[in-house]
């Protein structure tokens, strides 16, 4: 079995597993919601002062709800034992890790898509920056969260209270990435400067962890 | 083993009361930062045996990965605990030196982000171990430090785009760093003194992690034993 058919099979399986229940979606959309009101209530900031803070509030609201996606990857594996029958199975990990990262990157890509109006309108944005350059930190960031994500909710999933242990694995690693994430969106709304190093920084963070988690993840997916 | 332990420990209580009494009475007082300046050689020892354990850990985890060596992983957590309880003297001893030189407790500059990313993620180490169940905590906690290891770096990095507060590098820094050679003897002796706790402390942990993995062992093999009856 190659890897890119086991890949491909495995993410229409997660992608119709959640087209028919849209559990992870709903709830992840509700939760950043539930964020973005709490949010604005807690500042009450000016155009400009919300320019500055926008790009933190955005990626903390972000990161949140990813984790309610994130928790619900593997935790579905384990019902009929799915997860045992993928660890018998001859398939290759890398194509089952792949998979999963690939669908809560299109999850959480979703949920992009539907908040940051809600944030615009909220929040009253408008970059003063280079608007299209927002969709590659978006890319890179969102990749940055998903694939460790990913990765620590099957790390998770082997311990007691998985779901709060996977946020406390997670953000602790994923801090940089976040600085990165922050710094470049604050840099585009305001016009400061040229994001191009936080993007690069989080593209070379993204091999980097991309490549640890594809080394590592046979390795716990095999743990006894 | 009680006595060689209690030896030790003696030798290692006086080191450290020299050490005390080199940094407080012996070294000279620093010209502009004053007394304040003497928790340095708290400070610095601390840092480096900080991150020596977490490089031990890296490098026992690593290990216990490619080996599956059971030694390799009470090497592992004994380290970790070790250089958290290291990593938790320097981030309590900076902040107190800070606020009368700086004028401030806490700046996120770079290299009091990364200690403190490194104290966040080798506490979020020591969490996985307790949670995780059974055997399956080597294998996953020694994955988690490898992320850990490789997370500080990029840590550092991200920080460097504000500019740094802490002070250039004293040891091996650039020309006209460097410690007065008066206040030479004060650190050395610290640093020893550090050392020496550190080994100590990792060797007993060490003894005391092992004695729990035989007897894990032997409760297995026990009830394998009565299941076969």
């Amino acid at each position: 079995m190659s890897l890119l058919s086991v890949t491909r099979s495995s993410l229409a399986k997660d992608l119709r597993l959640e087209w028919r229940s849209k559990d992870a979606l709903n709830a992840m959309l509700f939760f950043a919601l539930l964020v973005v009101v709490i949010f604005s209530f807690s500042f009450e900031p000016s155009a400009e002062e919300s320019r500055r803070i926008a790009g933190g509030l955005v990626w903390v609201a972000f990161l949140f709800a990813a984790v309610v996606a994130l928790n619900q990857t593997w935790a579905r594996e384990l019902r009929n034992q799915v997860l045992d029958a993928y660890r018998v199975s001859p398939a290759p990990a890398d194509a089952l890790f792949l998979s999963k990262v690939l669908g809560n990157f299109l999850f959480v890509a979703v949920l992009e898509l539907l908040m940051t109006p809600l944030f615009i309108v909220f929040f009253d944005l408008r970059a003063l920056g280079a608007t299209w350059q927002l969709l590659p930190v978006a890319l890179f960031g969102t990749w940055a969260l998903v694939v460790n994500g990913t990765f620590f909710a099957a790390v998770s999933l082997r311990t007691r209270s998985r779901e709060i242990m996977l946020p406390l694995l997670l953000f602790p690693i994923s801090v940089p990435a976040l600085i990165a994430m922050v710094r470049a969106t604050t840099l585009i709304l305001t016009g400061e400067d040229s994001a191009f190093l936080p993007l690069v920084f989080l593209a070379v963070y993204d091999i980097v962890f991309t490549t640890v988690c594809l080394l590592l993840f046979e390795t716990v997916l095999h743990a006894e | 083993m009680k006595n060689a332990f209690m030896l030790l420990a003696l030798g290692v209580f006086l080191l450290l009361s020299y050490g005390l009494y080199q940094g407080l009475v012996a070294a000279p007082t620093e010209a502009t930062m004053g007394n304040v300046q003497r928790i340095f050689y708290y400070h610095l020892p601390s840092a480096i045996l900080a991150f020596l354990c977490f490089t031990v850990n890296f490098l026992a985890s690593v290990t216990y990965l490619m080996k599956r060596n059971a030694r390799a992983d009470a090497l592992a957590v004994t380290t970790a605990e070790v250089g958290v309880v290291f990593c938790t003297v320097v981030l309590v001893t900076g902040p107190l030196w800070a606020r009368p030189v700086w004028g401030i407790w806490w700046t996120w500059d770079a290299r009091l982000t990364s200690t403190l990313l490194l104290w966040l993620i080798y506490v979020s180490y020591l969490m996985l171990r307790r949670f995780a169940s059974g055997g399956q905590a080597p294998v996953l906690s020694s994955a988690l430090a490898i992320f850990g290891f490789v997370d500080v770096g990029f840590v550092y990095m991200a920080n460097r785009w504000f500019r740094t507060q802490h002070p250039q590098p004293v040891l091996f820094g650039a020309e006209g760093s460097g410690l007065d050679p008066s206040m030479r003897p004060a650190l050395i002796w610290n640093l020893v003194a550090f050392t020496a706790y550190a080994a100590l402390l990792v060797w007993i942990r060490y003894r005391m992690e092992r004695a729990r993995q035989e007897l894990e062992q032997a409760h297995a093999l026990a009830a394998l034993a009565g299941g076969g009856r």
